[in-house]
Order: structure tokens, then sequence, then C-alpha cells
């Protein structure tokens, strides 16, 4: 027992270093596997205070770049403005609306925390769910999709965004209307997605629009980016090419979360279709 | 002893505001990405209890992983890095000489021992940490070639700064 004991205290650094190490790996994989259940991160109200208040800084040495986006945004909307359209019919009668139904609502939100270096990347946004914030909302700017909401505190949530080894989203060609999958390409760049799994028959062209399905979290046909790359291989059963993304990561200032009305009924019925099977 | 205790202190907070608010923006081409807060972990006096080295690395390391949200990987790192320091130091250096000079800074060791010591944790560190954070061997290469060159960012950040309080040392 003595000698245990000396034998111990005399190669004490090792014993200590897998005390310490065993720890900290536990609370490693326990993160990987249950998603952040910890409290160890960016919504957390402490660093969340933090992050807001040296965003607020940042968010002045970019107010330039923020106004020039702003300023073409309202010229684009101000285009589509009724009084911008010469009418000329003179008759002109009411119609009470019951065809159209709001299905999608947005709601804008800053993002404090932010990043686009690392193999799995997340956002941290000023709104949580005091402002109507939900896990699973799809997040997108006007520029594109940004990624999904995963976790909501009451003033904060942490985006998981398109640049993450986790992150599908359905997507389209925007031309001939062919269904695949959008993910983050291998290599870690900020700037190139890869849209997978398009059927053998679509021919696309380099340089084409892909956009959203509408078969996932958001409305159809927002941008994701271009076509930059074809690599066909011969004999495969689908397609994959690379997509310059249409959203700069690390320029992000203010996105969207959607909100889709009727998620809750659908995902239901899909549910109900599943168990019933 | 307190004086050691409050520049520690003060050390700590610094670099992790480094690191958190400048650092971590940073990145070369998706390549090199500096993990410059290890500093603390280096600079620790020689004469700092094994416990509490392991302590301080895992505590420092749970800081920067709650700003990450990366919970428990740059712990991991730290600690062993800790570990490393520990051997490293126990086989270059002879403990009794230094009763008024307890801290392995460039000023007091060296420059060629401090490049020698700073690369090697370096190293060890950032190849634990990136291959963590990869959780798989399929792209290696990819890992090593970010490991080396972080490391070569983060001992060029660590160089400065030891030649920027060298100098003042000097002066007084």
């Amino acid at each position: 027992m003595r000698n245990l004991l000396i034998f111990i205290t005399k190669y004490n650094a090792f014993f200590l270093f897998i005390i310490f190490e065993v720890a900290s790996l536990i609370i490693y994989i326990k993160y990987n596997s249950f998603q952040k259940a910890s409290f160890i991160n960016s919504s957390n109200e402490v660093t969340g205070g933090f992050y807001a208040k040296m965003s607020e800084f940042n968010s002045y040495l970019k107010l330039k770049e923020e106004n020039d986006e702003l300023a073409r945004e309202n010229s684009r909307l101000r285009n589509q403005l009724k009084s911008s359209f010469y009418v000329d019919t003179v008759n002109k009668h009411k119609v009470t609306d019951t065809i159209y139904k709001r299905q999608y609502e947005y709601i804008v939100a800053r993002v404090i925390n932010n990043s686009t270096n690392h193999a799995n990347n997340y956002l941290t946004i000023n709104k949580g769910s005091q402002q109507g914030i939900a896990k699973g909302m799809g997040v997108m700017c006007n520029l594109g999709i940004v990624g999904k909401v995963i976790i909501v505190s009451e003033h904060f949530s942490v985006i998981q965004s398109l640049l993450h080894k986790d992150s599908q989203f359905s997507a389209m060609l925007a031309n001939n209307k062919e269904i695949g999958t959008i993910e983050w390409g291998d290599d870690l760049n900020p700037h190139k997605g890869i849209l997978k799994d398009v059927s053998n028959n679509a021919v696309p062209k380099v340089g084409e629009q892909v956009v959203t399905s509408g078969y996932s979290l958001f409305p159809t046909g927002i941008p994701i980016g271009k076509i930059s790359n074809l690599h066909t291989k011969a004999g495969g059963y689908a397609l994959n090419m690379e997509v310059a993304l249409a959203v700069d990561f690390s320029k992000l200032q203010y996105v969207d979360v959607i909100n889709n009305k009727f998620a809750t009924e659908q995902e239901g019925l899909e549910a109900q279709q599943k168990k019933d099977e | 002893m307190s004086r050691n205790i409050i520049i520690n202190l003060i050390r700590f907070l610094v670099l992790v505001f480094i690191q958190v608010f400048l650092l971590k923006n940073i990145s070369l081409y998706n390549f090199s990405t500096p993990y410059f807060y290890i500093l603390f972990i280096l600079l620790l006096p020689f004469e700092t209890p094994n416990v509490l080295l392991f302590a301080l690395a895992f505590i420092l390391g749970l800081t920067i992983d709650a700003f990450y949200d990366t919970p428990g990987l740059h712990a991991a790192a730290c600690v062993i890095l800790a570990f490393v320091r520990i051997i490293f130091i126990s086989i270059t250096v002879q403990k009794d000489g230094f009763d008024n000079e307890p801290e392995p800074t460039l000023g007091i060791m060296g420059l060629r021992w401090f490049i020698t010591y700073a690369s090697v944790l370096t190293l060890v560190h950032h190849f634990f940490l990136f291959n963590l954070e990869a959780f798989s061997l399929s792209q290696l290469e990819f890992t090593i070639s970010r490991v080396l060159l972080s490391s070569l960012f983060t001992v060029f950040l660590m160089l400065i700064s030891g030649l920027l309080f060298f100098k003042r040392k000097e002066r007084k």
C-alpha cells in the first residue's frame, strides 16, 4: 500500500494528466452527441452579453457597406411598389382577399457572433424565443440562405450555418427544376458548396442559378449560389457539382429568420403518415 | 509571490481577450489560425505545482471553449500541453539554478531555448487541437498542413510578444 502511494506521488504529473484529460474528453464527447445540451455556449447570457457589446462596436465599422446594401434593397423593393407602375385602366373595384393566407413570416435579427474558419461553424443572433424564434426555423439574408436555428434562449439564438458538416438543405436548379441537396464542400472553403444527388437527366451549365426547392424550411426560389464547376463522373447514378455560394458568410450583419406558419401542420401530417406505414 | 499571482491573472485576462475578440477573426486562407492564448501556460513559473498547472490549463481551455462554442475541445488540448510542458522542462532545465528568476521567459532563458520550447509545445497543442476538431483521419494531410501553418503563426506571435517585454525589462 505504501509503495503504491509512493509510486503515485512520484509520477503525480502523469496521473493528474490522465484525470484532467479524461474530464475534458468526456465534456467534448458528450457535447458532440447531445448537440450542445451543456450550458457552455454563446447563448449563455454572460458570453452573449460580451458578444452583443463587441458586435455593436463592430457594426459601426461596417456602416457604409450596410448602407449601400440597404439602399440597393430599397430601390429593388420600390420597383415592386404599385405606385411605380402606370395604371392604364380606369375601373377599380375592391376585393376582399380570401385566396392568399400568409405562410411565411420574417423576423429580422442582427448577427452578434460569427465564424467561418472552423470545421463546424455557428452564428449567434440577438433575437430569441421572446421575439418568436423557435428551434428548426430557417435563416436567410438578402443574398441567400444562411442556415437553421438550433438553440434558442430568451434573447439569443444559435444558428448552425450552411458551413457545417451536418448542414443539408433541399435545393434545385433554377432553370429545369431538378432537385438536389446542397452541402458545404469538403475543403472548408467558405465560398464553396456542393450540390449533390441531382438526377442524371439534368443538363446543368456552369453559371446556372441554384435556388431553394421549397421542400425544406425555406420558401421556393431563394438564391443559394451559382454552379462554378461540374465534375461528372461517368457511370454514376447522380450528378454532383460545385456551387459558388451567393452569401459571403464572413460579412453577415443582418439576417431574416423565417417562420413557416404551416410547418407544424406539415410535420404532424408527415409524422402520422410514417406511423401509419 | 502575490506579485506573481497578479501578473499571471492579468496575463490570463489579456490573452483570453486578445484571442476571443481579435485572433478569432483572423485566418490566413483558412489554413493558418493562431491560438496565441496558450502563451499563458508556457509562461507560468517553473515552481508551479503540477496540480495547479493542470487546473489552470483546464480552466483556460474551458474559458476559450465558452467563447468558441466547443465545450471540452480546447480544455483537452491545453491539458495535453501542460503535460508536455512538465516533461520538456524536466528534461531540459536543472531545477536548482533558479532561486530568484523563476519564469521561462525569453529574456531569462535565452532565444534558442525559448524557440525550441515554444515550437515543440505549440506543435503538440495544435496537433491535438486540430485532430480533435476534425475527429476523423480521412483528411489527415489537410489537417496536418493546418497544424504546421497555424503553429508557425502562433510561434511568430509568441516571439514578437517575447521580444516586446524583453526590451522593456532591460530598460529598467
